[in-house]
């Protein structure tokens, strides 16, 4: 680096022993070397050949097919409501396999395999907790005022509240394995659920995406 | 036995963080590439961690590691806690930098194995790893499907093509878990993670052992649309019927060293011949297969063999007399190259391969190709000089070279801001005064070849991040073009007329046309230059681990 000559390049070495001139020095760098600089000396040609077309060939359908493959993990993009009539087609056509490749489990840590009934039990027990506290209300309300009626009516209602949350719970199931790799809520950690405050629409707001959607 | 250095203990540079990135990202998609960088970058996490640092939903990060780890690219194991504690990540570089090299694997599967062989390695490198009767399954699906009409590969010649490419070690079983068993008693799932990880794949003394299955059939071919659905139920139902094979739970997978051996054995055959002679080469040939299976990995030389049995050795149709083949040993004993070595006189002489001072050659002369093309000619012949002069001053390299002083100093000065040269002081007295000290110039191989090895790794991802803006820069042709091609794909199986044919064709205008070809023209270029310059790669790659094995 130049030393202290007031704008006089001065050298801490001996630059003749270096073969260097004071004429000789390239000039200063007046701002960021161009992006593509000119080459002197241009790159030679490609080797060209049957054994390099044909790997070039295998790469591009490698590169094809790796991204069919489930290996190729999509972020979670909303899954159509309902799935495209092409899609059929068009996996069949690709030989787009199903997203649900199972490893061997045996090669891999616990940790990593999906832990779907632990989640969703709880989810079904809160959401049951509610439904079934207020089913509970209006059974006994109604098991009230049909006692009165007579025994065989409450009966059928009772199972028929029975059978709802038969439904719910094998609605729930049914989720559970479509959805497989699909909670988001929870994750295990330090983070114990209660110390947030969830708001009164906690579980209203669980409960959308449970059943249709009601107009 | 020396082992190879396993590179992923070792901090990985920014450029080979950058292409591990985007080879992730081109064969797993962003989920992957974005777990597996951050997991690069920090060396060694815990899944809560990595899930926490990288705000991805936990599932996703839960798949991709069961990607990674499925094709080799992350190892697991106890972490700083032992046993009792979470288990730890790690991501294998060096495996993520191998997918530049599948088209050769596969091409070389296919030139010694034939096609056959090549899907097998096609398939198994496509999934990481595969049970032998899945692989056989897939492979005669596909083979049959380009057989004619009523043809059909049989499993028993698939099975012979997979028995000898692992006879022959291109193959071996994926080392096995130790601690299997605890996920089978049925307990609920506890966090108890699985204690030991994988142990090098040829610690296992059944590595290369051939399971025994009850497969018999042939391939299926694959129909179109009407029997699209009973065939893909047909196919699951196949997929699902593994466990009646009898080899459930023993994986396969590429042996990349072996790959890497048969590459540099054809590396030095090349070399040889083109620096001598065909007979010459085959008399390499031949040493390097008498060595195989005797010659350790990284080994500096094979083992010593006898011109007797070299003798007897050589293929049959080169009948070269026994002098004429002491003659050639001698040759290629005395050639600078110093590609083969006498070690004694017992059974007519005994000869070695130099395998560490071949690469170290062909590592010399790489380097030196690359300063010629970039600086030409007579900064080379100084380069050159260099190398093998080690230390030279201003004025020496100027009298060595035959170059003029001027444009010496400007060659010196241009190789020496590429940092392929480097200035050493030698003081004559301790002040370190400069009128009286020396100033070498020098060059270093070692560290020179490393550094080539990053600019070749900048390159492969600049090349990449080419193709992709080429790609998105015409994506609205190419989607165009897709389509069309789709919609006159199914209108011949309809059996359209010409007209019609024709009419979809021209829904592409002439200068789109032209586009297009000219788009293919620079990604197959861009796909092309990538397959080359891996193979410097290769080469620098080997010649490093080379010198670090035999330090």
């Amino acid at each position: 680096m130049a030393g202290k000559g007031r704008g006089i390049a001065a050298f801490t070495f001996n630059i003749e022993a270096l073969g260097l001139s004071r004429g000789s020095m390239p000039e200063t760098q007046r701002g960021p070397t161009p992006l593509f600089p000119q080459i002197e000396y241009k790159p030679g040609p490609l080797k060209a050949g049957e054994d390099e077309d044909y790997m070039r060939a295998l790469k591009q359908e490698m590169r094809g097919r790796m991204k069919d493959l489930p290996f190729n993990i999509k972020p979670h993009a909303g899954k159509g409501d309902v799935e495209r009539y092409k899609e059929k087609y068009t996996r069949e056509i690709k030989r787009i396999e199903d997203d649900n490749w199972t490893p061997d489990w045996n090669y891999l840590p616990k940790e990593l395999k999906p832990q779907k009934k632990i989640i969703r039990k709880k989810r079904d027990t809160k959401t049951n907790a509610k439904v079934s506290s207020k089913d509970k209300e209006e059974l006994l309300n109604k098991l009230d005022a049909l006692e009165k009626k007579g025994d065989v009516k409450s009966d059928d209602e009772e199972d028929e509240a029975k059978g709802e949350k038969k439904e719910n719970d094998e609605e729930g199931e049914e989720e559970e394995i479509e959805g497989e790799f699909d909670e988001e809520l929870e994750e295990e950690n330090d983070y114990i659920a209660n110390y947030f405050e969830d708001g009164d629409d906690y579980g209203g707001g669980s409960d959308d995406n449970m059943d249709e959607a009601t107009y | 036995m020396t082992t190879e250095i396993p590179r992923y203990f070792l901090e990985m540079t920014a450029q080979e963080v950058r292409l591990c990135g985007l080879l992730l990202q081109e064969h797993f998609g962003d989920v992957v590439e974005k777990v597996g960088t951050h997991l690069i970058r920090s060396g060694v996490l815990t899944l809560r961690a990595l899930a926490h640092e990288t705000k991805l939903a936990l599932d996703l990060v839960k798949k991709s590691l069961c990607v990674l780890v499925q094709h080799g690219m992350c190892t697991f194991g106890p972490g700083r806690r032992g046993p009792a504690g979470p288990v730890e990540y790690r991501i294998n570089c060096e495996r993520i930098l191998h997918m530049l090299r599948y088209p050769r694997y596969i091409y070389t599967a296919k030139s010694l194995y034939g096609d056959t062989g090549e899907l097998i390695i096609e398939e198994i490198l496509q999934r990481g790893q595969m049970t032998m009767s899945s692989t056989v399954k897939t492979v005669a699906d596909r083979l049959t499907h380009n057989m004619p009409e009523g043809q059909s590969m049989d499993y028993s010649e698939v099975v012979s093509a997979f028995s000898r490419l692992v006879e022959t070690h291109f193959l071996q079983r994926c080392p096995p878990m130790a601690s299997a068993g605890s996920s089978s008693s049925g307990a609920v799932d506890t966090s108890l993670p699985v204690v030991t990880q994988p142990a090098e794949p040829e610690s296992n003394p059944e590595c290369y052992k051939l399971p025994y299955i009850n497969l018999t059939g042939q391939g299926k071919r694959r129909r179109s649309s009407e029997d699209g659905e009973d065939d893909q139920r047909a196919a699951k139902k196949a997929k699902t019927d593994n466990s009646q094979c009898g080899d459930e739970g023993i994986y396969w997978q590429v042996n990349f060293l072996r790959f890497h051996l048969h590459f540099r054995d054809q590396a030095i055959i090349s070399a040889v011949s083109c620096k001598l002679d065909q007979t010459s080469s085959e008399i390499v040939r031949t040493m390097l297969r008498m060595s195989e299976v005797t010659t350790p990995a990284h080994a500096a030389f094979t083992q010593a063999l006898s011109a007797n049995e070299i003798f007897r050795s050589l293929p049959s149709n080169y009948n070269i007399a026994r002098p004429i083949l002491d003659q050639y040993l001698t040759l290629l004993v005395d050639d600078p190259m110093e590609f083969v070595g006498k070690t004694g006189d017992s059974g007519g002489g005994m000869y070695v391969v130099n395998l560490h001072r071949a690469l170290a050659n062909l590592a010399r002369a790489t380097l030196e190709s690359v300063v010629q093309e970039r600086f030409g000619s007579r900064s080379a012949r100084i380069f050159r000089l260099l190398l093998r002069k080690r230390h030279l001053e201003q004025k020496q390299v100027e009298d060595f070279a035959m170059v003029p002083a001027k444009e010496a100093k400007d060659m010196l000065y241009t190789l020496l801001s590429e940092n392929l040269v480097q200035l050493q002081e030698v003081p004559k007295t301790p002040d370190y005064a400069p009128s009286r000290t020396f100033y070498l110039y020098t060059v270093n191989q070692l560290p020179t070849a490393r550094l080539l090895l990053q600019h070749c790794y900048k390159t492969i991802g600049n090349l990449i991040e080419r193709r992709l803006y080429e790609t998105k820069e015409n994506k609205r042709l190419l989607e165009k073009s897709q389509r069309i091609e789709a919609i006159l794909a199914s209108l011949q199986a309809t059996g359209a007329e010409t007209a019609q044919l024709t009419e979809v064709e021209e829904m592409i205008t002439a200068p789109e046309r032209q586009q297009l070809e000219s788009l293919r023209h620079h990604i197959n270029k861009l796909d092309s230059s990538e397959n080359q310059v891996d193979e410097t790669i290769f080469l620098l790659e080997s010649y490093i681990n080379s010198t670090q094995a035999s330090r």
